[in-house]
This record gives C-alpha cells, sequence and structure tokens, in this order.
C-alpha cells in the first residue's frame, strides 16, 4: 500500500542514465511510472527524443538512475532513545541520504522481542513514506538465553533477526536460532564478536592500539566468531548474514565459505572500507566504534571482498550518539557512528571514482542484494516493480556538514570532507519524498 | 645574574613525547639544569610563575608526581589549586569536559592532568584555552617522568647517544614505557624492552626497540637497567602467574648483575615492589639512580612549567 501525501504518483523521469544491477540494464532511458508503479522503461537508443508525454516530468539528464537504495543496518533507536534518533528523524535522514528503504535492528529499550514491539514500530513508520523493516532480536530481552517468539515476530513483520551488539556466545542458542529459523527462511544477522577476547576494548588492537596505550580488540575476536557461525551454518542448513565485516581473515573466511556453498551473505560499511585505525591519533570519539577501524591492510581486503562479491552489501551502520555521551574520554565514549547521510558519497568517492567497482556492481550492494537477502520487495527497476527510485548526480563535489544532517545526531568522522556524488531525488510508491535544496 | 628569554616549545602543550623533536628535549633538559641550581640553594624559590595559577587536576590516584609538581609550581611562585578525584564533582556525574571548563572560568593559567583514559590531555587541550600539561594518561604516556629519566642519565653519562638502555616489566600498561621509549629513541639512545610475552604489546617493535623475553641476555650489554612497577592485578587478569615467577624470571638481583662486564645504572619510576621488580640491595646499592629521579624530577617540571607559561624569566 502505498502512501499519499497528496501527490500524484505518476511520473517520467526523463533522459538519466537507468541502472539496474538486477537485470543488467545500463542505458540512457526514459522512466514511466503510473499509479506508483514502473510502467515502462523505454531505451534512448531505440527512441532519440524526449518521449511526449501529459505527465509530470522529471529532468535527469546526467543523472543516474537507480532503484531506490536499502540500508539493511541502522540503529534508529525508538523507542528509548528518542533524544538520539526517532522512527522519522532517521527516516528524514534515510531519504536525504538516498534510501527509500532500512531495516532497523533491535536494541531499543524496550528492545523489538515481542510482537508488540514491531508493530509499534511499524505504526511509527506509518507517518513516514521510508519502508521500514524491522529486524527482531533473537533472544528474548537480548539476553543470549532463550529464542524469541520468531514466528509471532516475523508475522508482526520483522523481516530478520540479530542480536546486534550483543553477540550470541552460546553456540548452542546459535545452532537452534539457526534451524529454527529455517521455518521462515529468514537471515540471522550475526555481529561477530567473542566478548571476552574484546572486553574493556575500545580499538583494533594492533600497532596503533600499540602506540596510543588503548585497549585492543584483536581482529581474532571477530574472526573466531564468523569461524563458528559459518561452521553452525554449514552444519544446519540455516541461513546467515555476517554484520559489518572489518578484518581481512573474516573476509577470506567468508570467501571460502562461499565456494563450499555455505548460504552466507556478508556487509561492510563505509567507515570499515574508507578509514583506518592511523586516524585515532586524534583520540576523536567519532573514530570508535564496534567492530572498531582496522589496519590500512584490512581495509583492502574489505574493498577487494566487495569488488569480488564475498561481500554481497553496504550497510551504514547508523548509531546516532548524543552530543554529550560522545564528547568525553575516548575510553568513556559509546561504540558507533552515523551513516546515512554519507553511505552514497563515500562509496562514490571511494570505490567507485578509484575503480574498485563499477556503479552497476556499487548499486547492487545497496538494492538489489539487500532486498534479496531481506525478502523484501524493491531493489530493481524493472516494469511492474514498486516505483522506488534514487536519483544521483554522480559527479557533484560537496562537502560534509554535520550541522546540516536530518538526523538528530551529529556523531559523523567525515565532516568536512569532499565527497563527489549528491543525491538529486527520492521517489518512494511513485511519490516524490526528497529534492535536493540546491 | 642570569637572564634569558623564553625559547617557545614548538608545541602549547605538552601531551607526550612522540613526535617532540630533539631540540624540544634539549631545550627542556638545559632549562631545567638552571632549576636544579636553585633547589640546591639555601632558599629554594624564585618569582618567574608569580601571579600564575596553575590547577592539579588529577583524576587518578598519584603521591609523588603530585607532590612533585605540586613543589615545581610552589619553587616558581604560582598559585596551586589541588583537584584530586575523591573530593570532586566527578562522582556526581560531571563530565570532565565541564569540570574543566568550570576551572577555567575562574581564570587559571595552565592545567597538570593525570587521568586514566589514554587521551584524555588531548581532550581537555580542545575543550579549553590554556596549556595542558599531561602528568600521566592512562598507558598512553608520562612525558615529565620520561624527561626526568633523561635529564637524570644525561646528567651521569653526558650523553645519551648510543647507550644501552633496557626497559623491563610491564610494557602494555605503562605510560612510562612508553615515554620513555619515544624520548630515548629520539636522543639516540638504543632501547630493548624485556618482560613476560603477556606483557609486550603486540606489534612493539612499531617503537623501534628491540625485543627479548630473557633478561640475561638483555642485560648482557647493558648501560642502564630500568624496571617498571608490576600491578598486583596483572595476576588475577591472567597475564601472570604469579609475582613469585615474576621475580625468578624478570626480578633485578645481585646474583643477575655479577656476571656482567659492565657496571650497570639501575632505574625506576616508582613506587617500587621491592622484591618482585627489585631486589632491596638493587634498588638501595651504589649503582642506583632511583632516589636522583625523585629530585631532578622537581626541577624538570619547573622546566616544563617555565616553558610551557610563556613567561620571560629572570633568574637570579
Amino acid at each position: 500500500m502505498s502512501k499519499k501525501n497528496g501527490q500524484c504518483e505518476s511520473l517520467v523521469i526523463q533522459g538519466g542514465r537507468v541502472i539496474d544491477p538486477g537485470s543488467n540494464f545500463d542505458e540512457e532511458a526514459d522512466l514511466f511510472i503510473e499509479k506508483g508503479r514502473i510502467k515502462e522503461i523505454r531505451s534512448r537508443k531505440t527512441q532519440k527524443s524526449s518521449s511526449r508525454t501529459s505527465m509530470p516530468v522529471i529532468d535527469a539528464t546526467e543523472k543516474i538512475v537507480v532503484p531506490g537504495l536499502i540500508d539493511m543496518h541502522v540503529h534508529l533507536r525508538e523507542p528509548g532513545r528518542e533524544d538520539e534518533e526517532t522512527i522519522v528523524s532517521g527516516s528524514e535522514a534515510a531519504m536525504a541520504g538516498g534510501f527509500t528503504g532500512v531495516a532497523c535492528m533491535p536494541n531499543t529499550e524496550p528492545p523489538i522481542d515481542d510482537g508488540s514491539v514491531v508493530r509499534f514500530v511499524l505504526r511509527k513508520a506509518e507517518s513516514t513514506p521510508i519502508k521500514v523493516y524491522p529486524v527482531a532480536a533473537i533472544t528474548k530481552g537480548r539476553q543470549g538465553k532463550e529464542l524469541t517468539e520468531i514466528g509471532d515476530l516475523v508475522s508482526a513483520g520483522a523481516v530478520a533477526v540479530s542480536d546486534d551488539g550483543s553477540p550470541l556466545s552460546d553456540p548452542e542458542i546459535m545452532r537452534r536460532a539457526l534451524e529454527y529459523t529455517k521455518m521462515f527462511d529468514i537471515p540471522i544477522i550475526s555481529h561477530c564478536e567473542d566478548l571476552s577476547l574484546t572486553s574493556r576494548g575500545v580499538m583494533n588492537e594492533g600497532r596503533m592500539s600499540t602506540l596510543l596505550g588503548l585497549r585492543g580488540m584483536p581482529p581474532v575476536a571477530e574472526e573466531i566468531m564468523v569461524a563458528r557461525d559459518i561452521a553452525l551454518t554449514e552444519y544446519t542448513g540455516g541461513r546467515l548474514h555476517i554484520a559489518h565485516v572489518s578484518t581481512a581473515r573474516s573476509v577470506e573466511l567468508i570467501r571460502e565459505a562461499k565456494r563450499r556453498g555455505v548460504r552466507v551473505t556478508a556487509e561492510a560499511t563505509p567507515h570499515h572500507f574508507s578509514l583506518n585505525d592511523e586516524s585515532l591519533r586524534t583520540f576523536d570519539t567519532n573514530l570508535k566504534m564496534n567492530p572498531p577501524l582496522r589496519t590500512a591492510r584490512d581495509v583492502e581486503a574489505i574493498k577487494e571482498g566487495l569488488a569480488d562479491g564475498t561481500i554481497d552489501v553496504i550497510a551504514s551502520d547508523h548509531a546516532p550518539h548524543s552530543i554529550e555521551e560522545k564528547e568525553v574520554e575516548f575510553d568513556a565514549a559509546p561504540f558507533g557512528i552515523i551513516g546515512l547521510e554519507t553511505t552514497l558519497g563515500l562509496v562514490l568517492t571511494e570505490l567507485v571514482e578509484p575503480g574498485v567497482f563499477d556503479f552497476s556492481a556499487a548499486f547492487a550492494t545497496m538494492t538489489l542484494h539487500p532486498a534479496q537477502i531481506l525478502g523484501v520487495e524493491g531493489g530493481r527497476l524493472q516494469k511492474g516493480e514498486k516505483a522506488d527510485v534514487t536519483i544521483i548526480d554522480p559527479l557533484k563535489k560537496w562537502t560534509v556538514a554535520v550541522h546540516r544532517f536530518k538526523s538528530k545526531s551529529r556523531n559523523s568522522p567525515f565532516g568536512g570532507r569532499e565527497l563527489t556524488g549528491k543525491i538529486e531525488c527520492v521517489i518512494i510508491d511513485g511519490v516524490t519524498v526528497f529534492r535536493s535544496q540546491n | 645574574m642570569r637572564r634569558w628569554r623564553t625559547l617557545a616549545l614548538k608545541s602549547r602543550h605538552l601531551l607526550g613525547l612522540e613526535g617532540m623533536s630533539k631540540e624540544d628535549i634539549e631545550l627542556i633538559l638545559d632549562t631545567a639544569t638552571s632549576f636544579k641550581e636553585i633547589l640546591e640553594r639555601p632558599i629554594p624559590k624564585v618569582p618567574t610563575l608569580r601571579g600564575k595559577t596553575i590547577v592539579n587536576l588529577f583524576f587518578e590516584a598519584s603521591t609523588r608526581t603530585r607532590i612533585s609538581f605540586e613543589l615545581a609550581e610552589k619553587r616558581l611562585s604560582a598559585d596551586t589549586v589541588n583537584f584530586s578525584k575523591a573530593t570532586s564533582s566527578v562522582q556526581k556525574g560531571e563530565t570532565l569536559k565541564d569540570t574543566a571548563r568550570n576551572i577555567e572560568a575562574m581564570k587559571i593559567d595552565m592545567v597538570v592532568m593525570r587521568h586514566s583514559a589514554p587521551g584524555a590531555p588531548h581532550f581537555l587541550a580542545r575543550c579549553l584555552d590554556v596549556p595542558i600539561l599531561n602528568a600521566g594518561d592512562g598507558a598512553h604516556e608520562h612525558p615529565t617522568q620520561a624527561l626526568l629519566d633523561m635529564y637524570t642519565l644525561r646528567e651521569k653519562y653526558g650523553t645519551l647517544e648510543g647507550l644501552n638502555v633496557v626497559i623491563v616489566g610491564d610494557i602494555s600498561h605503562s605510560r612510562v614505557a612508553r615515554s620513555d621509549i619515544w624520548g630515548l629513541k629520539t636522543m639516540g639512545a638504543r632501547v630493548t624492552v624485556c618482560g613476560p610475552s603477556t606483557l609486550i604489546p603486540v606489534e612493539v617493535d612499531a617503537f623501534g626497540v628491540n625485543v627479548n623475553y630473557n633478561i640475561d641476555e638483555a642485560i648482557q650489554d647493558a648501560d642502564v637497567i630500568y624496571a617498571l612497577r608490576i600491578q598486583m592485578e596483572r595476576q588475577t587478569s591472567g597475564l601472570l602467574p604469579s609475582s613469585r615467577e615474576y621475580h625468578h624470571r624478570f626480578g633485578i638481583t645481585q646474583e643477575r648483575l655479577r656476571p656482567l662486564k659492565k657496571r650497570v645504572t639501575i632505574m625506576h619510576p616508582g613506587p617500587i615492589n621491592r622484591g618482585v621488580e627489585l631486589a632491596s640491595d638493587v634498588a638501595d646499592g651504589e649503582h642506583s639512580l632511583i632516589l636522583d629521579q625523585v629530585l631532578n624530577g622537581v626541577a624538570v617540571r619547573m622546566a616544563v612549567l617555565y616553558l610551557l607559561s610563556g613567561e620571560e624569566g629572570t633568574v637570579e
């Protein structure tokens, strides 16, 4: 069901370079939208000039037109920490960042571990055009002990389960969760971290933690859990999605598992492919996140993993924190940074411009792949699909200004950085919900 | 009467020795020589920082460093205010930033800070508009300790160039080790670290030091053995089996020193666990510079306070 803002749901996007990774379509074309759905994509190869139409027109000349972006890993903080973000403010940030859909993590207060909380999130989301996909907890209270009523959560609208941030340390629970979710064909999203190896750690363990005297979180704490979860997935035949992969060895483990046909997918964040732990010399708490920034070598491995398809998805791990929580000593600051409004720019600047991969492969990680993994509509530009469309000016340079973010929070390390590629327009169910101000 | 113009340090703050130039270190050590002479006078006090207010913010327990700074400030005639965690509003949940800005609003001229979190003084330097002097931040740096160590060694050997220094003990958790390594390396000394492998941090070669887990080998050609304090809680966190085993493997004893060809200087930042990192007869022996370190600490801190104050001073 589309949400109407009193605007018409029929329009034509003219003259853009239309890229649909799902059908390998990449041509200059006119895209016709009628009643909130894609009616036709008319290639300019067959018809040179603009199609005549009485419908409203968006001129997309020299722009690229892609399926609405989907961020499968965000923290919207509602219920519980509405001072940091709400479903509405997070959705505004998402639209400004080019997204038409987001999957929100269950570490709210109370957590999304019960059908009523799923329904609460979805009801709140009705006041925004963005498609919000709740990820529910694997265990009650995210305590790692008893499974939640996953069937009920799925019926209420949950698209995946995860105890994100509080990884399941008990392999028996992980095993049963992988088995139980097979009935619903939803993925388990795993934050891979062995907590006994990272206890009190605040940054990557390595050369930089040694120099700075900060307590390290060894990469092996992630890798040991990636290996465990792959082994359990292989054994149970469940479906695993590894969140925010950050180390070179993790990428290798996933690559090998995929080769063996294990049902595993993976995501990486923009900060893990654009920053490394050398930057922590400033002790800036906006460089504190979990998993932590790793070494330059790991950053290269993440890029290779994205290039060869080992890593399927780019997701922001948008984690809003208030200014007062972050303006403290490095040890005392919470983990996490926001990312919805910088993801696209970082992908184009750090990956597409230097040639790590092309537009089509880049957009697959933010459209087709997350839609397939979550089993949600969207992620494609094809006849009959819901008209969720993002229009991007791929050459426009802009400077990140955190005070202009739509998000309620400001905890981004990218303030002041110049990025290439800016969101021009976002269309959800045929309705224009965001247009760039300049 | 001797007069000198302030030769400014390159940085406005003293946050650490990583990256500090040889010239800056020499300037501090040379300035400390003048102040040490003052300390030996019948009335060891000069008016250099009269009218200046210095706040000592100690968010972590400290006896000798705090007293040493306070003494240095008083010898320079500065007004001092002490703030320690036990009597502070930190326990009431006030943030470091608020605490510091409140104190700054009272018009102070300099802050000396000790804190358990690495980078805390760097954070403070971004919040406040006065020079910040790091008196130890977690396991990161303790620059005045390293400066006083270098001063003590320079006094004895004339130069640090080519000296063989072996730092023994818990390198992982030691801010003293980190600052000493940076400073000594910059001044041309050779540094070896030695200790249980669980207490040597990963990729320690990033400091440009040698690593040796065998103490007898490590000290063979040493000019200086610098023993670090072993914290007893390392035992409960699985890093050390016992202080007994530590003493057997790494404790500095007369027996261990006897076969050495050179006379070795013994140093320690204090407080000493006698019978663990140092045998008592070694700590109190004729080659121990431990008490010289303490006296020199006051002179070196006077030098740093003076150089950061931006005052043009006169010493009579």
